[in-house]
């Protein structure tokens, strides 16, 4: 790719190779109008608004690529007589009710209806019945659908679930004349449009799908509505707060909108949450799991005195990942005063894995990010139940997939139906757990350059290799001579007889052959299927570029420090790039930020986790604290950035500064530690007041910074340890949640309705005696809990699921660190 | 004849032309010395007139021809286009509210007075929950009436918004014209802002349809 030079309506612009016209358009201010591209998909070409001019003929805007010194008009006579007909056609049958529609106010079909001028129609057909649908938590209402298929193409090249696609409308043709007397493309795109509306992929009568909700999101008018906000408050009224998802490390762009909550009640209230869609998608727990805050009446100051005391009394501060940047650094500052030992496992467990990465690696962070690896088009994710971890990282994958013609493979012990349907290029490899370090070497056996590659390394690989015969069937052609009886004429007699003649022909026959291969015993050890290298080397045809996503399976591994030795020596010697999934939301930030310890004190202090005094953002601690979403601050998120978050809605009580300010520490507000964070660990001097949170016309991010990733001391050693045989066999749980839950948090957002329990698939359930609703006891080694059976279809196959969203359910006392432990499960 | 509406038609305010309809008063001039004050004032003391106004009194008093309006038991009658506190009428058809909650009052309202509350109700259609004016802050200039696309909200004749208090708030169920109103069919359209013009079906485009 080389920067190139066009020329848009007389402005000289730079552009690379290839690009899109319409990108290079917005990413310089020139306006195109556009309705059915999205940013980051392929182009549907459902609108044609995006008709130019390039070097005299007419082109969309959209799917032509840009050419050195090409030449383009955004508008010319005929491309507005085609764009005004385009809204006209649009207009037709389409019900004058916008005072009554939820996108009223910021409806692309009002704006466009509008920048063309359309003040009279003169198109018309028959309508058809359009009801309205429930699909859940969407609504549809093909009414007001102008099927410009932005959902589709969303849920197919960003999302990855397929669920929605065009059904058949069964209208009446269009009028003949139309044809001769519209314009060209405002026909072509009315006669798709008439034959069209969005229908369920299923077929089923209910949305069954991850509910991401970017459905609704990108549709540009009111056909698609998330059911929960339906009719609660028109576009104009809501105040954007320009803030940080909460939830996971993805660290999405979000809004909350927000509004007071009625004339009543005048506090404010989260109506929904807004993305930028062209350029972030959010899962369902980002889109849905909004009203999380703590409501507080007032300050608590009996508790307020306790708490004082109880930190006074303590030696260790627990806590979790779920806080800011801030409250981890004043955590830190505690430390350092008081000398509290901070202990917080699931951070720790990161950290230790960063700092054994960091050792080979000479980088304090993994080199790369989901941002980049939307481009790239080999993706091989490891250790992480990627859809349910970080569903970012999921979009990531499917989005190279299917915009960069990539692939990917997938290893995991779980089986995962939705990651099956992101299309067939990608490979699932369901190894069983305690197995990561035999991929980690497969992928460095097949992906590695062996000849930098440490040689007791390369020795160690070629171990495992040998010759083997096989005997391959093979399909030849082979010619055959064959007598076939032909009717002729006989020249002599004139009468037909029937004459023997000889025919040559070819024939396809089934040969056996054997042929020497190589054996990789790798392959054999993980329960690789026997196609999988064929399999494998047809997705790796044409690939140039390649991410690895790693997850935090491999950081509560018996041995991941070796695992951590060995992806750091992928990154090295393969052309990998390696992300890492961080745990929770801010297990990065804190990673970074605190000294963490391994055990607790004698008297201990829980912040969102449960200690002798429990200060609480759940509201049910000893003192109240606010939720992420009533808090100022930052987050550290998974593309090694800090972003700024702020609060949506009042908090009336206590938080952590206050508690700090009483024992010592002065600062007026807990944003004033923004610039403190440290510097040695690639945090920058910046106010929290300077720090940014949107996105340029092109797509540039500019929200928070960007870590420094700051060079860390090798002491030149990459021996890593051979693998260990054991594997975990057996009834096997997993510690994973289901989609749209991460923490109690998202457990307490009303329009997140997910059942805790015990998840088996449906696979499972058919095949055991165990049925939905059941209530087993589950013991493993480390303890046993018990809990009801909930069947999910979005796992596949016998392990099962136990989730930690659920503070009732007490998951972790199953499991000793790694997040998969075997179990006996029984009826009670 | 509606063209004629449409032009406006101003009076000749031209004073310097001749043939207009006006005229200079004739005003004599101020006196400037003490003599002329006197003059002028037993002038306009004992000139009479003074009778003629007793006279005028006497004679209506026993006429009995009163003209005095006896407020509160008698009101004046008010124009129709006359902007005190608001009405919600309801559609001729089937009784029904004609607001649908679309919030366009609320956005104009310049003195941010008005409230509402909507949601979906069982039929799947927006339903206003509540609906609240604040006559307290109300300056009663009729833009909520004039932008409301049902006809709606509109101005009503009701002046009297006397309150013991500074916010005086009306919701929508005072706003309502009462069901037995109705039935009766004796709601009273509103023809000050935001009414249909007489001409109105003469501008309308008309939206081709293929039935």
């Amino acid at each position: 790719m080389s920067k190139i030079t066009i020329n848009i309506d007389g402005k000289e612009i730079q552009t690379q190779e290839g690009e899109y016209i319409l990108n290079a358009a917005r990413a310089n201010d020139i306006f195109i109008p556009a309705i059915c591209y999205l940013t980051r998909c392929s182009p549907t070409l459902a609108c044609r608004l995006c008709l130019v001019e390039a070097d005299g003929k007419q082109v969309y805007a959209c799917n032509a690529k840009s050419k050195d010194g090409m030449s383009i008009v955004t508008s010319s006579e005929n491309i507005i007589k085609e764009r005004r007909a385009i809204m006209e056609v649009y207009d037709v049958n389409h019900p004058l009710q916008c005072g009554v529609c939820d996108q009223s106010g910021e409806c692309e079909l009002q704006n466009y209806t509008l920048e063309m001028g359309v003040d009279a129609q003169h198109y018309a057909v028959k309508d058809v019945s359009r009801k309205d649908i429930d699909w859940g938590h969407i609504h549809y209402n093909p009414g007001l659908c102008i099927v410009c298929e932005r959902c589709v193409t969303t849920c197919k090249d960003m999302i990855g679930d397929n669920a929605l696609k065009t059904v058949p409308r069964g209208a009446d043709a269009l009028e003949a004349e139309y044809k001769e007397s519209m314009p060209k493309d405002a026909y072509a795109m009315w006669n798709k449009l008439n034959k069209s509306l969005i229908g369920l992929t299923s077929g089923e009568e209910m949305l069954d799908c991850t509910s991401c909700g970017e459905c609704a999101s990108v549709c540009p008018v009111g056909a698609l509505v998330d059911t929960h906000f339906i009719y609660s408050s028109n576009a104009w009224e809501l105040k954007q707060i320009p803030a940080t998802c909460g939830h996971c490390s993805a660290g999405c762009q979000i809004s909350y909108d927000v509004k007071h909550t009625s004339i009543e009640n005048t506090n404010e209230k989260i109506y929904r949450v807004m993305n930028e869609w062209n350029y972030v998608a959010l899962c369902g727990a980002g889109r849905y799991g909004f009203d999380y805050q703590n409501e507080v009446k007032s300050k608590d100051s009996a508790a307020f005195a306790k708490a004082i005391e109880a930190f006074k009394k303590a030696d260790t501060i627990k806590f979790t990942s779920t806080i800011t940047n801030e409250e981890a650094y004043l955590l830190q500052s505690l430390k350092e005063k008081f000398g509290y030992k901070l202990v917080n496992s699931e951070a720790k467990a990161f950290q230790t894995f960063l700092n054994n990465y960091s050792e080979i690696s000479g980088t304090k962070l993994y080199g790369y990010d989901l941002e980049a690896t939307h481009n790239v088009n080999f993706v091989i994710s490891v250790g992480a139940a990627l859809k349910s971890d970080n569903p970012n990282a999921r979009y990531a994958l499917n989005n190279s997939m299917t915009v960069n013609k990539g692939a990917g493979l997938y290893f995991h012990p779980l089986k995962d139906p939705v990651i099956e349907g992101l299309g067939k290029s990608i490979m699932t490899m369901y190894h069983a757990p305690l197995q990561e370090e035999v991929v980690l070497y497969l992928i460095l056996d097949l992906f590695a350059d062996k000849e930098k590659l440490p040689s007791d390394l390369v020795n160690y690989l070629a171990s495992f290799h040998s010759k083997k015969t096989v005997t391959v069937e093979e399909i030849i052609k082979e010619e055959i001579t064959e007598i076939v009886k032909v009717m002729k004429k006989n020249e002599e007699t004139g009468e037909e007889e029937e004459v023997e003649e000889e025919k040559k022909k070819m024939v396809p026959k089934k040969i056996s052959k054997e042929v020497e291969v190589d054996d990789n015993r790798l392959l054999e050890i993980l329960g690789a299927d026997e196609k999988f290298m064929e399999e494998l080397e047809k997705n790796l045809a044409k690939k140039d570029s390649f991410a690895l996503i790693a997850g935090p399976d491999l950081y509560t591994h018996p041995n991941s420090k070796n695992l951590a030795r060995l992806l750091a020596l992928i990154e090295k010697y393969s052309a990998f790039e390696i992300t890492m999934i961080p745990t929770l939301t801010n297990s990065l930030g804190v990673a970074l930020i605190c000294e963490l310890d391994e055990v607790c004190g004698e008297y201990s202090v829980g912040y969102n986790t449960s200690g002798d005094f429990t200060l609480s953002a759940l509201g049910d601690g000893d003192l109240d604290m606010p939720a992420i979403n009533q808090q100022e601050g930052t987050l550290t998120s998974i593309n090694k950035r800090v972003n700024p978050t702020n609060a949506a809605i009042g908090y009336k009580g206590y938080e952590l500064n206050d508690i700090a300010n009483e024992l010592g520490l002065r600062t007026e507000l807990v944003v004033d530690y923004t610039p403190m964070l440290p510097t040695s660990k690639g945090f920058k001097s910046k106010n929290f007041d300077d720090l940014p949170n949107h996105y340029d016309n092109d797509g540039t991010e500019h929200r928070g910074y960007l870590l420094d990733n700051v060079a860390v001391a090798t002491s030149g050693n990459e021996s890593v340890e051979k693998f260990s045989d054991e594997k975990m066999e057996g009834t096997l749980i997993y510690l994973a949640n289901p989609v749209r839950q991460f923490t109690p948090f998202t457990s307490k957002a009303t329009n997140l309705d997910e059942v805790s329990g015990i998840y088996m698939s449906e696979e499972y359930l058919s095949k055991s005696d165990f049925n939905e609703g059941d209530s087993v006891r589950v013991k493993s080694k480390s303890g046993e809990i018990v809990v009801n059976i909930v069947s999910d279809n979005k796992i596949s196959g016998d392990i099962a699921l136990l989730p930690t969203f659920d503070s009732k359910i007490n998951s972790e006392a199953l499991f000793s660190s790694y997040r998969f432990a075997t179990a006996s499960i029984q009826k009670v | 004849m509606h063209n004629e509406h449409i032009e406006e038609h101003f009076n000749n305010r031209n004073v310097t032309e001749l043939d207009s309809n006006y005229y200079m008063v004739d005003i004599a001039d101020y006196p400037t010395d003490g003599w002329g004050k006197f003059k002028r004032v037993v002038k306009r003391s004992f000139r009479g007139e003074l009778f003629v106004g007793l006279w005028v009194v006497l004679r209506e008093m026993i006429k009995f021809d009163v003209h005095t309006i006896q407020y509160p038991a008698e009101k004046m009658p008010i124009g129709p286009r006359y902007r005190a506190v608001h009405e919600m009428k309801r559609l001729w058809e089937s009784d029904a509210e004609r607001c649908i909650g679309c919030g366009l009052c609320e956005k104009i309202c310049i003195s941010n007075c008005i409230r509402i509350d909507t949601k979906i109700d069982e039929n799947s259609r927006k339903e206003v929950s509540e609906y609240s004016i604040n006559l307290g802050r109300c300056i009663f200039c009729g833009y909520c009436a004039e932008v409301c696309p049902e006809l709606a909200i509109t101005h009503g004749g009701e002046y009297e918004n006397a309150s013991d208090q500074r916010e005086h708030f009306i919701m929508f169920e005072d706003m309502l014209t009462p069901l037995d109103k109705m039935k009766a069919g004796t709601q009273l359209e509103f023809e000050g802002f935001g009414a249909i013009t007489p001409h109105e079906d003469e501008r309308v485009k008309k939206t081709p349809l293929a039935y």
